[in-house]
């Protein structure tokens, strides 16, 4: 039996038929992706290159409202940028910064979640002190603290260089203890299995027990979590790029797209932060509903009765 | 040719909170290769923890306080951890007793049979470590192998997962196989079939086999020789036929009298009054004394050693004096 005929044997594909909200925000979700991914081949312009923004063009409202033009469908910003050349290129470093923060704590909060769960322990009582510490305040004000002080050190300018890995680092790390205790709780649970006893007297060592076989029995967890992480990255990368933190104004991800706009937004140039909000949401809420959608199958309480 | 296993004195206590207790004491017995042996006794007689100081793995806070495992030659309890794990699932491989719960539910059968092999053999090749899960899995008589290599656990029913948990037992040709209670789930006719399988296949392969049970009925069918533990120490050894057809010692004559088939019908069945001490209140000196039907003075005062019977088993019991022991 082959990969594919199992998958379309499962229970996952069979319910994902059978949801239609599942299967639209997949295809939206799809969509969004592949224009970030193409972004150069589908934008009719490119924003980052100063030759094609000329400051004549700016606040040009979009194609059906009075005064548009079909050269601009969703109007330009303030500098004279396409809209929605901005907008596919934001969303590209939206997704990017999403992803790889999601990786980043997914990676630390697995392998700490895995190791504390197995060991117990001190080991265990140190990281989920530490998580404790770490959700008791606001991740937010670690990446202004952060961020404050190295725009500080290193220059607004070139800060806008490194903005890209700095937020991942910082989402990435400020949420690694949402991973680690779920995965710890699901390891107390699979560590008394018989099967990690059979492991042991078949002579694995223990690092081989925790990787080979009790981290497949926590992936299903894992996966919905990170669905639900990636969504919460891209709206804490928004958040922070919206209160100036996050990329700068000439690599602008969709948060300081939003942001940008903001100051026109009662002289009538609602599109430029109207537009990428919208876009923002559409793209938090295909993820988000996906995610439920995954929830709802992997929850063995749901489905097994 | 020295004994494939010889177990000495083993003495294996638990440390916990309220003080130690002694989990088993002077448990002595060996094993030759090819021999089957039968571990018998009541729930917390002390017949699984036996069982898992041989490979070295009781559960916190059990510890082997003194005595030796000589698994040919090589005191396993002395070993290094490293050692020790070498030695785990591939010169002595154990066969637990829920089949539902010893596989790995999210892994394939031919995952999880390949990991083994790769673990205690790394230089197979893939092919070569799947050749030798179909041959395994053949020899335990799982039809159609190579589509079930592919199949996770939940495809399979008790009895098949039984047999995979064999054939992963089997993969690197150990010379011991520890039997904990490996039919106990499973219903009445395909516990025969496991039985018989297991019995094939140490036969086959001259392997030894460590039956770890509370069912008469089943060693009996299987094992060579017996020995009947209680409250942590052997109480009698010897050949099974002659343990089943003279048993010598109280015990051991009680659990065959509360056998179903030896009660006549319609009369209630015969048990033993009583229940076995645990650990931590053991009455001085015989710890049967509580519930012996020919409980005497001495038995009050002395622990009784392991001699010989009136027929050759071995028995701890007062009832037989050193004195008449060659009668």
């Amino acid at each position: 039996m082959s990969r594919l005929q199992t998958f379309r044997d499962s229970y996952l594909w069979y319910s994902f038929r059978r949801d239609k909200v599942a299967i639209a925000s997949l295809v939206v979700l799809v969509l969004l992706v592949l224009m970030a991914v193409f972004a150069p081949l589908i934008a009719p312009y490119n924003p980052y290159d100063p030759e094609m923004i000329d400051i004549m063009n700016s606040e040009i409202p979009p194609a059906w409202e009075d005064g548009g033009t079909t050269a601009f469908l969703l109007g330009t910003d303030s500098q004279g940028r396409d809209m929605l050349s901005t907008m596919i290129y934001g969303m590209r470093i939206s997704i990017l910064i999403g992803i790889g923060a999601v990786a980043l704590q997914a990676v630390l909060g697995v392998l700490i979640g895995l190791f504390a769960g197995y060991h117990g322990g001190r080991l265990d009582a140190f990281f989920m002190r530490a998580a404790d510490v770490q959700l008791s305040f606001s991740y937010l004000m670690v990446a202004i603290f952060l961020s404050a002080i190295l725009q500080a050190v290193v220059g607004v300018a070139r800060f806008g260089e490194i903005a890209i890995p700095f937020l991942i680092l910082v989402i990435g790390f400020s949420q690694w203890p949402q991973y680690a205790r779920t995965v710890r709780a699901s390891v107390l649970a699979e560590r008394r299995k018989e099967y990690v006893e059979a492991a042991r007297v078949a002579g694995f060592p223990s690092h081989r027990i925790i990787l080979g076989q009790i981290f497949p029995n926590t992936l299903s967890p894992i996966l919905v979590l990170s669905t639900i992480q990636v969504a919460n990255a891209v709206m804490s990368e928004a958040a922070l790029s919206f209160l100036g933190l996050g990329m700068p104004i000439d690599r602008p991800s969709l948060g300081s797209l939003i942001n940008s706009g903001f100051e026109f937004i009662f002289s009538g140039a609602w599109w430029i932060t109207v537009l990428p909000g919208v876009l923002l949401v559409i793209l938090v809420l295909s993820i988000n509903l996906l995610g439920d959608f995954l929830r709802d199958v992997f929850n063995p309480k749901l489905y097994k009765g | 040719m020295a004994k494939l296993l010889e177990v000495r004195d083993l003495v294996i206590r638990f440390g916990l909170r309220t003080g130690e207790v002694t989990a088993t004491s002077g448990v002595s017995f060996s094993l030759d290769r090819g021999e089957r042996l039968g571990l018998v006794g009541e729930s917390g007689a002390g017949k699984s923890v036996t069982g898992f100081s041989i490979i070295n793995l009781i559960s916190k806070p059990g510890y082997i306080a003194s005595g030796e495992v000589n698994f040919n030659g090589e005191n396993l309890a002395r070993v290094s951890p490293e050692r020790m794990r070498q030695i785990r699932g591939n010169r002595i491989s154990m066969i637990f007793q829920d089949p539902m719960m010893t596989l790995n539910p999210v892994l394939t059968i031919g995952t999880q049979m390949t990991e083994v092999l790769h673990r205690h053999r790394p230089e197979l090749s893939r092919e070569q470590a799947r050749d030798i899960a179909l041959d395994k899995l053949r020899k335990v008589h799982i039809p159609s192998p190579e589509k079930r290599l592919e199949q996770y656990p939940h495809e399979f029913s008790g009895g098949m997962r039984q047999r995979i948990i064999i054939a992963i037992a089997l993969l690197t040709d150990p010379e011991l196989i520890i039997a904990d209670e490996p039919t106990t789930a499973l219903d009445v006719t395909i516990q025969a079939e496991i039985m018989d399988l297991l019995m094939e296949l140490c036969e086959k392969d001259g392997m030894g086999l460590i039956l770890i049970t509370h069912d008469l009925a089943v060693v009996s069918q299987v094992t060579q020789n017996i020995a009947v533990m209680y409250a942590g120490r052997i109480v009698e050894k010897g050949p099974t036929s002659r343990v089943i057809a003279q048993p010598q010692h109280p015990y051991t004559r009680g659990l065959i009298a509360a056998l179903p088939q030896s009660s006549r019908h319609g009369e209630r069945l015969n048990q033993i009054p009583g229940m076995m001490p645990t650990l931590k209140d053991m009455p001085p000196g015989c710890a049967f004394n509580p519930r012996c039907p020919h409980v005497m003075e001495i038995c009050h005062r002395q622990i009784p050693a392991l001699r010989p019977g009136s027929n050759g088993n071995m028995a701890a019991c007062h009832l037989y004096p050193e004195e008449n022991a060659h009668e």
